[in-house]
């Protein structure tokens, strides 16, 4: 049997589990075995007709005291409990912050070995034979072939690594109950408050994004960026090199260690396109890059480039815009 | 309060990682090193919790000998001891990782009291296990949040308050020190050394531990570039008289009409 952990915050599930979920399900189809789901705390006991349409034939609701709000620790013990009562082939998760974390939790309570954000998993003939799998490295630019030899294979999903795929009917499935015995301890580790931010079109969800890089030159040489993704309803983003110096907030940060962004167009303004930028842009349905120097690898990488300085290009871009919506500038 | 900071030597690529002859690991030859950025945030937020609440931070690495590069720039910036765990200069899996860490900080402890507070980076910039932290957490019976974006101690009542964002907007966790904690890039803007810290750093001795720690489950076979779109870039024009071309394409795309600060 395969095992899917079921990320959900709350009872609303994460788009990352579909993905987890059809990899799971073209893996069990091929090796002719069941696949189940465990999800975690009665608010997701709702998610059993959304996990049917996407193969699972058992969804282990498991409940208790201790499982109410998140928790990695409360999570990942359940998971080890889980993994002990049902002894699955493979645990799999989704390789988001969450998935990661609560498998790394549950891997740590069965020494047993983690593969986090794996692309394809080539699993071995029986129970405890080598699996080969491949991963990704430095956010996505590079690829890792491994082998891992586990009783249960436990390994997260890239995220994007296939596309969340249902069924055209749902399977029959059937729900679980059951009350992992956890110690109290992991409590602890349960969240306590939560603060919400304002609604609204942020750097992961915009359509358009504008980056700036150290081109841009100064905090106030954003300005003409902000006006340009005003004018197209999207959003300044920026490079590490930009945060790094002060000018502008770490939320702004496109890259492996902000936001990854998948917008319609990224139009990267003065970017030479490292790859801690460049893995964070990558997703991007459009780039359009505008840089003096055409060798700047955002450039030949880029669907699209404008050659010049971004202070009077960008500035002409806005201009055009408004010349076509009402003929004058 | 005594803080440890853990991090990881790792090379400093520019536009594109090139693999070695035989696939095994990153060809270094024209890079030059740092510590995964998550880490150089840690290593400051150390620092900053030290100033704030008085005590002491010690730097812990696991990698090879040159690895002390990374912790004596720790030291540069306010670090006060250094650790390294050395490695024969293979990656090591993250199992082996986290039972060297384990072991070193036990030692450590054994002799100069538990750390109140014990910091990684949310994962390491090459090898991206999202793991170490958390292995090494649960080996010490402690408490752990990987991604964490603010911290905010209270000595007098031995707690850690740690926040996360999610997609809603910020997860609040109340940890009990002695805590582990995670964090990401953000939770703070990283100092540089001043001339008088590189000097300093230059002095502070750097204690080894030699691990005997098991192989993990987990080995790595070989690495090789992640699949690049193939089709050349289309120069729209040089220049500000590239607008029209520009602006052509974003309606073609069909991101014109949304915008709403149309002024």
């Amino acid at each position: 049997m395969l095992l899917v952990v079921v990320e959900h915050d709350r009872g609303t599930l994460s788009g990352a589990t579909l993905e987890a979920l059809t990899f799971a399900r073209v893996l069990a189809a091929r090796l002719g075995l069941p696949l189940e789901a465990v999800s975690i705390g009665v608010s997701a006991d709702t998610l059993v007709d959304d996990l049917a349409l996407y193969g699972a034939s058992v969804v282990h609701q498991a409940h208790g005291d201790l499982l109410g709000d998140y928790g990695p620790e409360a999570w990942g013990a359940t998971v080890a409990a889980a993994v002990s009562a049902l002894s699955p082939l493979a645990v799999l998760t989704c390789g988001t912050d969450r998935g990661n974390e609560v498998l790394a939790q549950a891997a740590a309570r069965l020494d047993l070995p983690m593969v986090a954000n794996c692309t394809e998993v080539e699993p071995g003939a029986s129970r405890g034979d080598e699996w080969k799998v491949t991963r990704v490295r430095w956010g996505g630019s590079l690829m890792e072939r491994a082998v891992v030899s586990s009783e249960t294979v436990l390994f997260s999903v890239a995220h994007h690594a296939v596309a969340a795929e249902p069924l055209d009917a749902p399977v029959a499935c059937t729900a679980a109950v059951f009350t992992p015995e956890l110690d109290p301890s992991v409590g602890r580790t349960v969240v306590t408050e939560r603060v919400t931010r304002e609604a609204g079109v942020t750097l992961s969800t915009s359509p358009v994004v504008v980056g700036g890089g150290r081109g841009v030159g100064s905090p106030e040489g954003f300005a003409p960026l902000t006006e340009l993704a005003g004018l197209l309803g999207g959003v300044v983003g920026c490079s590490r090199a930009v945060t790094n110096s002060g000018w502008r907030n770490h939320t702004d940060q496109v890259g492996q260690t902000g936001t990854r962004i998948a917008p319609d167009i990224y139009i990267a303004c003065g970017i030479s396109g490292a790859i801690q930028h460049w893995v964070g842009a990558m997703a991007s349905k459009n780039i359009l890059a505008i840089n003096t120097d055409p060798e700047a690898n955002m450039v030949t990488r880029a669907d699209y480039a404008v050659i010049g300085d971004l202070h009077q290009v960008v500035p002409a871009i806005s201009a055009e815009i408004r010349r076509r919506r009402h003929g004058t500038v | 309060m005594r803080v440890l900071v853990c991090v990881k030597r790792v090379p400093a690529p520019g536009a594109r990682i090139n693999i070695t002859a035989d696939g095994k690991a990153v060809d270094t030859a024209f890079l030059g090193f740092t510590m995964s950025p998550h880490e150089e945030c840690a290593v400051e937020e150390a620092i900053r919790q030290v100033e704030q609440h008085g005590g002491g931070a010690t730097v812990l690495t696991l990698g090879p000998s040159e690895a002390d590069e990374q912790v004596r720039y720790a030291a540069s910036l306010g670090v006060q001891k250094a650790v390294l765990l050395p490695t024969d200069g293979a990656d090591w899996d993250p199992q082996r990782t986290a039972r060297a860490i384990t072991e070193a900080i036990s030692s450590i402890e054994a002799v100069d009291g538990p750390f109140d507070l014990i910091l990684f980076g949310n994962e390491s910039a090459d090898s991206g296990g999202f793991q170490v932290g958390v292995r090494v957490a649960v080996a010490l019976g402690r408490p752990m949040v990987n991604g964490i974006k603010a911290i905010a101690v209270s000595p007098a009542d031995g707690l850690v308050e740690a926040r996360r964002e999610s997609d809603a907007g910020m997860e609040v966790y109340q940890l009990s020190m002695p805590a582990v904690v995670g964090v990401k890039e953000g939770i703070n803007l990283p100092r540089y050394p001043t001339m008088k810290g590189r000097l300093a750093s230059k002095k502070v001795s750097v204690d080894t531990f030699n691990s005997t720690a098991e192989v993990g489950r987990q080995k790595l076979v070989q690495l090789y570039q992640a699949a690049e779109k193939s089709s050349s870039t289309v120069i729209l024009g040089r220049g500000p008289e590239a607008a029209g071309a520009v602006v052509d394409l974003l309606e073609e795309i069909g991101v014109l009409t949304a915008g709403k600060a149309d002024l």
